[in-house]
C-alpha cells in the first residue's frame, strides 16, 4: 500500500468543495454580526456609558475566558433545555450564535484599543475647528481607527473560518463534518484530513494575501 | 472686537489662569511670552474651549458668553471664531493638505465640495504650497506641515487665530519658513494672538507684547516698550533669562538695550 492514495485524494477535493460554501457562509455571517456587536461593545466601552459598561465588561469576561467548544454546547445543547422556545434550534444557527458572541468578545477590545490609540491630538484638531463628537467620530477618529483595527479584525475572520469545524460537532455537515463521513467510509482518514486541511489552508492563504492588499490601501496615508 | 474678561480657570487645586482681563482690536498682533507653566496655552487653549474655563466672560463679536454657563452651541459658535494652530501641528493623518485645510468648511461650514477645495487650493497656493496639494502629512516636513496647520487656520475665516507656540516642535531649519508665513499675515493684519519663545518674532511683529506669570497678565505694552524698558521685576528677570540664553544678533541687541536699562 502506498504511503498516500494520490488518487483519493484528488476525487475528494471537489466533494469536500461542495461543503466550502457552508463553511464560508458561517463565518461570513459570524463576521458580520460580530463586528456590529463589537463595534457597539467598544463604543460603549469608550464612553464608559453607565450600566451598559459594567455589562459588556462582563460579557467580554465571559466570552473570552471559556472555550469556543463550550459555549456552542451550551447553546445547542443546554439552552433549549431551559428556553423552550430554543428547542428548534438548528446546528447552523447555534455555530453562528457562538462564533458570533466569542469573537465580538475580542474583535470590541481590538476596537477600543484602535480608537483609544487614536492620538488625543487629532480630537482636538477637530473640535478646534468646530466639530460635533459625532463628526469628529466619523471622519476623522474612526477611519484612522479602522487602519490600526483592521489586521487584527483579518486575524479574528481568519480564526473563525477555522472554527466553523466545531460545527461538525453540533452535527453540521460542514466541511470537516464531511471530511468527517468520507473518511470514515473509505478508511482513508489519513489523506482525508490531508485534504481538508489544504483545503483550510488555501482559503486562509487567500485571505491572508487580501489583507496585506487591504493594509497597503489604508497605509496610503502614511508613507513617508 | 474680543473681549476676556476675569477668565478663570483650574486644575483641581491649582488655579492656572488667576483672573485674565483682555482686550483684543481687530487687526491687532499680540504675543504672549512667559515662563513655562504660567498658563500661557491654557488661555489660548480656553479662548477655544479645548479647556473649559471656570468662570468669567468671552465675548468674540457679537457671541457673549458666560464661560461658566455656555452650552454645547455656544461652545460650536465659539470655536468657529477662534482658529487654532498646535504646536505638534496636528493635521489629520487621514487626509491630505488640500482636504486637512477644506475639512472645516467641508464639514462645519456646509459647504459643496467643490466650493472648499477651490478656496483651500487657493489657501494652498498663498502658503507656496500648492504642489504638496494631495501630500498626505507623514511625507510632509516639520515645516510644510505648520504651514498646512496655518492654512487650516486660515481657511476658518475666524474672528482671530491662536498661535500655541507654532514653532516649539520644529527643527531649527523649518522655523524661518513658518515665522515668514505667520509675518505675511501679520503684514495683512489678520487678528492673531501668538504664544511663542521667538522673541525676536515679539519684537518685530507684535504691536503687543504680554508678559504672564502664575496666571496672571504682569505686564504689557509695544514691544519697544516691553523689551528695551520692562517696568516689572519679573518681566526683567524673565527677559534677562531668555535673552542671556539666545544667541541670534537681534536679540544680543536687545540684551545690550536691557543691561543699559538697569
Amino acid at each position: 500500500m502506498n504511503l498516500l492514495d494520490i488518487n483519493y485524494m484528488l476525487e475528494l477535493v471537489p466533494i469536500l468543495l461542495r461543503y466550502l460554501p457552508l463553511t464560508l457562509g458561517m463565518a461570513a455571517a459570524g463576521m458580520v454580526l460580530a463586528l456590529m456587536l463589537s463595534a457597539g461593545l467598544a463604543v460603549i466601552r469608550v464612553l464608559r456609558i453607565p450600566g451598559l459598561n459594567a455589562a459588556t465588561m462582563l460579557f467580554i469576561s465571559f466570552f473570552r475566558g471559556t472555550p469556543l467548544l463550550v459555549q456552542l454546547f451550551l447553546f445547542y445543547y443546554g439552552l433549549p433545555q431551559v428556553m423552550s422556545f430554543l428547542t428548534t434550534i438548528d446546528g447552523i444557527t447555534a455555530t453562528i450564535m457562538g462564533l458570533t458572541l466569542h469573537f465580538s468578545a475580542y474583535m470590541a477590545e481590538s476596537i477600543r484599543a484602535a480608537i483609544v490609540g487614536v492620538d488625543r491630538s487629532q480630537t482636538e484638531a477637530a473640535l478646534s475647528i468646530g466639530m460635533t463628537n459625532g463628526q469628529l467620530m466619523r471622519r476623522i477618529v474612526l477611519p484612522q481607527a479602522t487602519r490600526v483595527a483592521v489586521p487584527t479584525l483579518m486575524n479574528y475572520f481568519i480564526d473563525m473560518i477555522k472554527a466553523t469545524s466545531l460545527a461538525f460537532t453540533l452535527g453540521v455537515t460542514e466541511l470537516m463534518g464531511a471530511t468527517q463521513k468520507e473518511a470514515s467510509g473509505s478508511f482513508m482518514y489519513f489523506e482525508s484530513f490531508v485534504v481538508v486541511a489544504c483545503i483550510y489552508w488555501a482559503i486562509v492563504e487567500l485571505l491572508a494575501w487580501f489583507q496585506r492588499r487591504l493594509e497597503n490601501r489604508f497605509n496610503e496615508a502614511y508613507r513617508r | 472686537m474680543i473681549r476676556v474678561e476675569k477668565l478663570v480657570k483650574r486644575f483641581g487645586d491649582s488655579v492656572i489662569l488667576d483672573g485674565i482681563d483682555l482686550e483684543i482690536a481687530q487687526g491687532e498682533i499680540i504675543v504672549v511670552i512667559g515662563p513655562s507653566g504660567t498658563g500661557k496655552s491654557t488661555l489660548l487653549r480656553c479662548l477655544n474651549f479645548l479647556e473649559r474655563p471656570d468662570s468669567g466672560r468671552l465675548k468674540l463679536g457679537d457671541l457673549d458668553l458666560d464661560v461658566a454657563a455656555v452650552n454645547a452651541k455656544d461652545m460650536l459658535a465659539a470655536r468657529r471664531r477662534t482658529a487654532f494652530v498646535f504646536q505638534n501641528y496636528a493635521l489629520f493623518a487621514n487626509k491630505t493638505a488640500l482636504e486637512n485645510i477644506a475639512e472645516g468648511l467641508i464639514v462645519v461650514n456646509r459647504w459643496p465640495k467643490k466650493k472648499a477645495y477651490a478656496r483651500a487650493l487657493e489657501i494652498l497656493e498663498r502658503i507656496g504650497l500648492a504642489s504638496k496639494a494631495n501630500a498626505y502629512p507623514a511625507s510632509l516636513s516639520g515645516g510644510q506641515q505648520q504651514r498646512v496647520g496655518i492654512g487650516r487656520a486660515m481657511a476658518a475665516k475666524a474672528d482671530i487665530i491662536l498661535f500655541d507656540e507654532p514653532t516649539s516642535s520644529l527643527d531649527p531649519e523649518w522655523v524661518e519658513e513658518v515665522l515668514g508665513l505667520m509675518k505675511q499675515l501679520a503684514a495683512e493684519r489678520q487678528t492673531m494672538l501668538v504664544v511663542t519663545h521667538e522673541m525676536s518674532f515679539a519684537r518685530d511683529v507684535a504691536d503687543r507684547v504680554i508678559f504672564m506669570e502664575g496666571g496672571r497678565i504682569v505686564e504689557q505694552g509695544p514691544p519697544s516698550q516691553l523689551f528695551n524698558a520692562p517696568r516689572d521685576p519679573r518681566t526683567q528677570n524673565f527677559l534677562r533669562k531668555v535673552l542671556a540664553t539666545s544667541s541670534s544678533g537681534s536679540i544680543s541687541a536687545n540684551n545690550d538695550a536691557l543691561s543699559v536699562s538697569e
